[in-house]
């Protein structure tokens, strides 16, 4: 009997493991495709049935991070020998790189774009899981007259599409003289995560114990060195999540940072498709600056990845 | 070393009154229990003594200052709790550091390692010391938070119901342990619990609770021979007392529903309907006594046995030596000491021999 159950249970798992890895493949093959297309050539990026094995190449980097104009006739031998390997690269594909009047190449907005990405989101961020996680101590440690209403507003301040708001938001936006600007997009996005931030802290407050801090209060401490010296580290978990959580709605959001922003303050994800190009389509100049787009998420989730399988579990295992 | 006296103390959350009209004086270096079942208020009083919650009403004192308005840093009281009470992530030596380490004490390191180390050695923890708290059993678990407790050296040490988390082998030596602690310091110990028995074999003097009132305060043998009411009649001694409802008839009890009669000593209170209170240790088992019963449960307890006998609707119960032969149904008699029997009026509950301490 022993033997079956523990046969059955092998095989079981043995079905389980596979079902895990199939679905696995199945979330991971957008990741691959859009990885493969950053670094194929450009016939090969659209052709049908899509092609598996290819020569892989950095050209698209290269044009990401350049301006471009189409050849209008056949490069010059001599010109063509003096230019770098990069250069010879985006020539082979029958542009030429844009250049100043010093002759030095040309720049795209990208690097920028990203920088304003990072640090719209890395602001919001901080904003947003501060302030939620303060109100949520707040509401979860002191009696709070109307409680109940105050945080169903708090969350019903989601349960509107954001989109819905953008034409008034950019009316507003523009009279306040906000648009295009970093700390309107920081704002915005603050505003966004910060309902999601005080609900989701809230329920990680409550799992501490007030013990702890009363027994901190009892031993000469005052309330906010109990704050920070008790509460904070027990927190740092539901932190860690909450700001995994909001740093990717802040990273990703593409509507409001479109038509709130166009220069200065523009993010990535307009940018990205802005690049798709006149004339022909060039999907691996997108997939390339979607590639390095992911990488900043990619590394912030793996850096706190135990706080955040510790905070899926949280209360699972205490009670 | 401090006195603590609470003045009218109320309490309420909402609408419900936790803590009624509470009036307490516990003496210096006193070992001071709080005794009620679950509900009565224990905690809220205690927590208002550390100044934790600020009372709807009454004044509370420590060494004759009002501290109404004190935080519980101000008041310098050490709390010990039934859980939850060390710091996690923190090693046991940061644990008895940490209420040294604070602004309010400004202490020399060196200061502080040496109050760790006579507190380790008081509790014996001293192999403990640099252990996480979660690598900790949970009697060392209370040691160490008691040992928190002793470094800070405070004018009070208030207790809730620190040993009701643990096994009872555990927490029978802890018992001892505490209150031989106390002593040594000679500091002044407010013990919440909700088990008779710690109240008993520690306290010098007890406080019971019921319902956000202090029915009752006095000395273990005080609460235990002479109760104020019912209630603190049942709630302390193990096993419980009997309490029968009757009637008085010149010089004797008729207990109800199937009427027999009891003898009884002193001045007769009157005609009316009463409850009798006589405990197991005064009620006799032998062949001459004037009521028969059946046996209806026998316990064993190793030096005595507990039997519970049934006359009718009553069943009453009496300690017998172990040696003594029953079985289950056997016919016996049972009689009761009558200088030992206690007089409740029957509506009100309240001990109409009681006297005043």
């Amino acid at each position: 009997m022993a033997v079956v159950s523990t046969r059955s249970g092998r095989l079981g798992n043995r079905i389980a493991i596979a079902i895990v890895i199939v679905i696995t493949l199945i979330f991971l093959s957008p990741i691959y495709w859009i990885t493969t297309t950053a670094f194929k050539p450009l016939v090969q990026a659209t052709s049908v049935p899509p092609s598996i094995v290819f020569e892989p190449q950095i050209t698209p980097f290269v044009k990401l991070f350049t301006k471009r104009a189409q050849l209008t006739a056949p490069v010059a031998p001599e010109v063509y020998e003096a230019a770098p390997w990069w250069e010879r690269l985006v020539l082979d594909g029958g542009e030429r790189l844009a250049r100043d009047g010093k002759g030095n190449v040309v720049f795209s907005a990208y690097p920028d774009r990203f920088i304003n990405s990072l640090i719209i989101a890395i602001t919001s961020t901080i904003l947003a899981v501060s302030l939620g996680t303060v109100t949520a101590y707040g509401f979860s440690r002191f009696r709070v007259k109307g409680e109940a209403d105050l945080l169903f507003f708090i969350l019903s301040t989601r349960m509107l599409p954001p989109i819905v708001v953008a034409i008034p938001m950019f009316l507003m936006y523009r009279a306040v003289g906000l648009n295009d600007t970093h700390i309107g997009l920081i704002i915005l996005y603050t505003a966004f995560n910060v309902s999601f931030a005080v609900w989701l802290m809230k329920g990680f407050m409550d799992e501490i114990p007030k013990e702890y801090e009363e027994a901190a209060l009892v031993d000469g401490y005052t309330r906010m060195q109990a704050f920070f010296k008790i509460v904070l580290p027990e927190a740092a978990t539901g932190i860690a999540a909450t700001a995994v959580f909001c740093f990717i709605t802040a990273w990703n959001e593409y509507a409001f940072a479109l038509i709130l922003t166009n220069r200065r303050a523009q993010t990535a994800p307009p940018f990205i498709p802005s690049q798709i190009g006149t004339g022909l389509q060039d999907w691996t100049v997108i997939a390339a600056g979607t590639v390095l787009f992911l990488i900043p998420v990619a590394i912030f989730t793996f850096l706190l990845r135990n706080h955040l399988l510790r905070g899926m579990s949280f209360g699972a295992i205490r009670k | 070393m401090a006195r603590i006296r609470l003045e009218n103390i109320s309490k309420s959350f909402a609408n419900h009154a936790a803590v009624k009209d509470l009036s307490l004086d516990v003496k210096d270096g006193e070992f001071f229990v709080l005794l009620g079942p679950t509900g009565a208020g224990k905690t809220t009083t205690l927590r208002i003594i550390a100044g934790l919650e600020k009372p709807s009403g009454g004044a509370v004192h420590i060494n004759d200052a009002n501290v109404n308005d004190w935080g519980p840093a101000e008041r310098d009281v050490a709390l010990v709790l039934q859980q939850y009470s060390l710091y996690p992530r923190l090693t046991v030596r940061d644990n008895l550091a940490f209420p040294l380490r604070s602004r309010v004490r400004n202490m020399a390191p060196a200061d502080i390692e040496k109050r760790i180390e006579y507190a380790a050695r008081t509790l014996r923890i001293q192999h403990l010391l640099d252990r996480k708290t979660d690598r900790l059993s949970g009697g060392e678990m209370q040691r160490v938070s008691i040992g928190r407790a002793i470094v800070r050296e405070p004018q009070v040490f208030l207790m809730d119901e620190p040993l009701s988390a643990l096994d009872a082998k555990l927490r029978e030596s802890l018992r001892s342990e505490l209150k031989d602690l106390q002593m040594r310091l000679g500091a002044t110990f407010i013990f919440v619990t909700h088990d008779q028995v710690e109240a008993m074999t520690m306290g010098d003097r007890i406080g019971i609770l019921n319902q956000g009132r202090l029915v009752q305060v006095g000395t273990p043998q005080e609460v235990y021979s002479n109760p104020r009411d019912t209630f603190v009649a049942s709630f302390v001694g193990a096993p419980a007392i009997n309490l029968l409802p009757g009637r008085l008839a010149g010089n004797a009890a008729v207990i109800s529903a199937k009427d027999f009669e009891l003898p009884l000593t002193g001045r007769p209170e009157g005609e009316g309907a009463y409850t009798f209170g006589i405990r197991p240790e005064n009620v006799t088992v032998e062949s001459g006594a004037p009521v028969e019963a059946r046996i209806h449960d026998i316990e064993n307890h190793g030096i005595e046995k507990i039997v519970t006998l049934r006359v009718g609707e009553n069943f009453v119960r009496a300690t017998v030596p172990a040696r003594v032969n029953v079985a289950l149904e056997d016919a016996v008699r049972f009689g009761w000491n009558p200088d030992k029997v206690m007089l409740f009026d029957a509506t009100t509950g309240l001990n109409l021999r009681h006297k005043a301490a």
